[in-house]
């Protein structure tokens, strides 16, 4: 479903030369549930933004769902992200001046769904987290929690067969976190969505199939 | 998606009210600018009454005699009209008519200072006036000599009091008694060839010295059936003055043509050697300088656009993640400035009815009613629309260059 292949990120500027990501080799299965983990600036976040194609890497080979991405360009790419991936963010990144619902309904807007279904589609997706109540109010008028189960909402909103999370439950208590934790399992066990998951908390990476450990842009395990 | 694009952008526009404040208040003082000149504009060139049919009409208004050391231009005279333009074949009517000239006249003891515009008969079926009482006079009126007049119900007040009727009347203008046969409501003086206050047949002039003058106090009109005959009118026209002969022997040139009034204006700026399309590059220079007023505001949106950008970012950041593509944020941003500019077009719209209003009243120009109608509606949209889209292009670029990942993680864009 995902796979790398000698791929190294460098970050050039004038003066200095950052080699974020070196020599990663990385298999991850259809239905996969996998977590990275690695100290701060390990390039965790780097390699989920690779896969992602929301950055692309200086060297190596990406290939995602058996297509090579290196030479698409911005409007394949998105559509890519669009159809065949979902995101969920340590800082969740609601929009703060829409509608919880209108927050979830974002995704279907690049894939020309309907207003009707796109608002079925929508509720669907938060009665899936718990939040079906919650759909007419704002981002801040939620709590946290809530907040990254809106994302979660608008990540699984388009059925995407990957689902990247950076830290999903970095900004969360441990109730909070488990909850969080718990509706990505049922999407794995239930959808078989392939989950790539950037974590610093040993006892959620532990829930998960495998753990890719980095440090200093190496993969150590 | 344009809906929500919309709800998005009002969204946006509620958020930041200070914000919103400076790039309505400087949209809408620009287009209110831009409104009220419009107006103004459309006021002189657009065909209404008594000029109406203008949209048909093509005239001579003025003239140039060259030769190697002299020029000599001026309003054509009676003997140029009547040998170059009238019975012009293919026409549905021509008309002359002298320039509206200023007089002071005594009635009843008091001095008045009015307008006296001298016509021929033709002249009333080409332009539309509105007739409060009596009607015209007529083509024999005319080569009768006879002693009648048209005026206007403003002048019926100057002469005979307010509430009174004029026909049948009479009074003394220029040394002559007339009889008045016709009150029409006033005209504006924008108005190049349907202003006057009194009109009165051309040959109760005192003299026939007009009737061999080449150049001088008079201007000509031809009403086609069509737009479409202009160019064979204006063949005919060119073919019968080419055969012009110069009794002044100082000139060889001739420079005369039939332009529309917007040509006429063209004319008067670019000068009568310009060959090209002199409608075209005078509304050309009318755009130019609105393009150039709309400067400095623009870059001021611009600016606005650029720093909104960067409380969005993570916004973008998230909508480049789930599948919009740079186009479609360049898209997005666009129409969310173009619903911001329709907004102040729209408070610049209401602003000018009012503006134009208060300059009616004020008759800076006499007679002259600014209103604002569908067509400067129309502008005025144009106006808000192509002024979104100015103002937008380059920050919406600006934002869909900005790297999701970089947006997502909060640093520099």
């Amino acid at each position: 479903m995902i796979r790398l292949e000698n791929v190294n990120k460098v970050y050039r500027t004038e003066r200095v030369e950052t080699l974020a990501l070196e020599n990663i080799n990385l298999d991850v299965a259809p239905g996969e549930f996998v977590s990275v983990m690695g100290p701060s600036g390990c390039g965790k976040s780097t390699l989920l933004n690779l896969i992602g194609l929301l950055d692309a890497p200086s060297s190596g080979n990406l290939s995602l769902d058996g297509a090579a991405v290196a030479t698409w360009k911005d409007g394949r790419l998105a559509e890519f992200r669009n159809e065949k991936l979902g995101f969920v963010f340590q800082s969740f990144h609601l929009v703060p001046d829409l509608k919880v619902v209108d927050n979830v309904e974002i995704p279907l807007l690049y894939r020309k769904t309907n207003g009707t279904p796109r608002r079925k589609l929508a509720q669907a997706a938060l009665d899936r987290v718990g939040l079906a109540s919650r759909i007419h109010h704002f981002p801040t008028q939620l709590s946290g929690g809530q907040q990254q189960r809106v994302a979660i909402a608008r990540a699984i909103v388009g059925k995407p067969r990957i689902l990247l999370a950076d830290e999903p439950t970095g900004n969360l208590d441990s109730a909070m976190g488990d909850e969080i934790m718990d509706i990505l399992h049922d999407l794995n066990k239930k959808d078989g969505t392939t989950i790539v998951m950037v974590t610093h908390d040993d006892r959620f990476a532990r829930r998960t199939d495998r753990i890719v450990r980095l440090f200093d842009g190496r993969q150590v395990a | 998606m344009l809906t929500n694009y919309i709800k998005v952008a009002l969204k946006v526009l509620a958020r930041r009210k200070f914000f919103t404040f400076i790039s309505l208040f400087g949209i809408s003082f620009t287009l209110l600018v831009l409104m009220v000149a419009t107006a103004m504009l459309d006021n002189v060139f657009a065909p209404r009454a008594p000029e109406s049919k203008f949209d048909r009409v093509i005239g001579v208004y003025r003239i140039g005699f060259h030769g190697e050391n002299f020029n000599a231009t001026g309003n054509p005279g009676y003997r140029f009209i009547k040998e170059y333009v009238l019975d012009l074949p293919g026409a549905e009517a021509t008309s002359v008519f002298s320039n509206s000239s200023t007089i002071g006249m005594y009635h009843d003891d008091r001095k008045i200072e009015t307008h006296l515009r001298r016509t021929d008969g033709a002249y009333w079926r080409i332009l539309d006036f509105d007739f409060l009482e009596g009607g015209p006079f007529s083509e024999d009126d005319n080569a009768n000599a006879s002693f009648v007049a048209v005026i206007t119900d403003d002048m019926r007040t100057k002469l005979y009091g307010g509430g009174s009727k004029a026909l049948g009347k009479t009074f003394e203008a220029d040394g002559q008694r007339f009889r008045v046969v016709g009150v029409v409501r006033a005209v504006p003086i924008t108005r190049e060839v349907g202003f006057s206050e009194i009109w009165v047949p051309i040959r109760t002039m005192k003299t026939r010295e007009y009737e061999r003058q080449w150049m001088g106090g008079f201007g000509g009109i031809v009403l086609a059936r069509n737009r479409s005959d202009f160019e064979a009118l204006r063949r005919e026209f060119t073919q019968r003055t080419s055969r012009f002969v110069f009794e002044d022997k100082t000139f060889n040139r001739l420079a005369a043509g039939l332009d529309t009034r917007l040509e006429f204006a063209g004319r008067a700026v670019l000068g009568s050697q310009f060959k090209g399309n002199r409608a075209l590059v005078f509304r050309g220079i009318l755009a130019g300088l609105a393009l150039l007023f709309m400067l400095l505001p623009t870059m001021n949106l611009v600016s606005i656009n650029l720093s909104r950008i960067m409380e969005r970012a993570s916004e973008i950041g998230v909508r480049k993640a789930f599948g919009a593509s740079s186009r479609t944020l360049i898209g997005q941003f666009v129409v969310e400035n173009v619903v911001l500019t329709v907004i102040g077009g729209l408070i610049g719209f209401v602003l000018s009815v009012a503006v134009l209003a208060a300059l009616s009243r004020m008759e800076l120009i006499p007679y002259a009613i600014f209103d604002v109608n569908l067509r400067i509606f129309f502008y005025g949209l144009l106006l808000a629309i192509f002024f979104g889209l100015i103002s937008g292009v380059y920050p919406a670029w600006r934002m869909s260059r900005i790297q999701a990942v970089n947006a997502l993680r909060g640093g520099a864009l």
